[in-house]
């Protein structure tokens, strides 16, 4: 067991690159219980909604790249669905 | 021919076409089931390859693209985006002018 939830260190990861305006990690590995690449227990599907001045002027794609660069780490180590709403405060 | 050659030739030669978990008829995967629901809403002819058949392919086309996760949406050759993207410019219009402005027709009444 670690002693810091998957959850947690993607909040802390985000927080620290990004200085968020608005921070939401959403742990939805339940919803997915049974399908492809759900373990149960673990931590294998979650959601990011993040507002940050980082996505001013840039593409969705780049955006998403940024998301995906910062939490490679969390892909290597299971996280298996990684889904990203990147938006630059105002939109 | 390397998995990235078969890639980049599938690509090139699939006006529209989606890496997915299981295939168009028999999505194996929600993400991927989504992507599917639009294209087909949207009426456009395209292909769906079915990361699943072959690890290979599976992490071939993370690795063509950049891209850590499946769904991914390719139009005339160009990277288009995952679930998240292809569903938020399906509800801008987005996706649909982009279609329209590679040549591919869209469904008329085709509206987020």
């Amino acid at each position: 067991m670690s002693p810091i939830s998957t959850v947690q260190r993607i909040q802390d990861t985000l927080a620290a690159a990004l200085s968020p305006e608005r921070l939401d990690v959403v742990d939805e590995s339940e919803r997915h219980a049974g399908h492809m690449g759900a373990v149960p227990g673990k931590t294998t599907h979650v959601r990011v909604l993040v507002t940050a001045q980082a996505f001013r002027g840039k593409s969705r794609i780049e955006r998403h790249r940024i998301v995906n660069e910062l939490l490679a780490a969390e892909m290597a180590e299971g996280l298996h669905a990684l889904a990203i709403v990147a938006k630059a405060p105002g939109e | 021919m390397s998995i990235q050659q078969f890639i980049a030739n599938e690509v090139k030669s699939n006006d529209v076409i989606l890496f997915m978990k299981g295939t168009p008829q028999f999505p194996q995967c929600g993400f991927s089931g989504q992507v599917v629901q639009i294209l087909d809403y949207l009426g456009v002819p395209y292909k769906g390859l079915n990361v699943l058949e072959s690890d290979e392919l599976r992490q071939g086309i993370k690795a063509y693209s950049n891209w850590p996760t499946v769904p991914q949406l390719y139009v005339k050759g160009e990277f288009v985006g995952g679930c998240d993207i292809v569903r938020e410019m399906f509800q801008a219009g987005e996706l649909q002018t982009l279609l329209k402005e590679k040549g591919l027709a869209v469904r008329e009444a085709a509206r987020a």
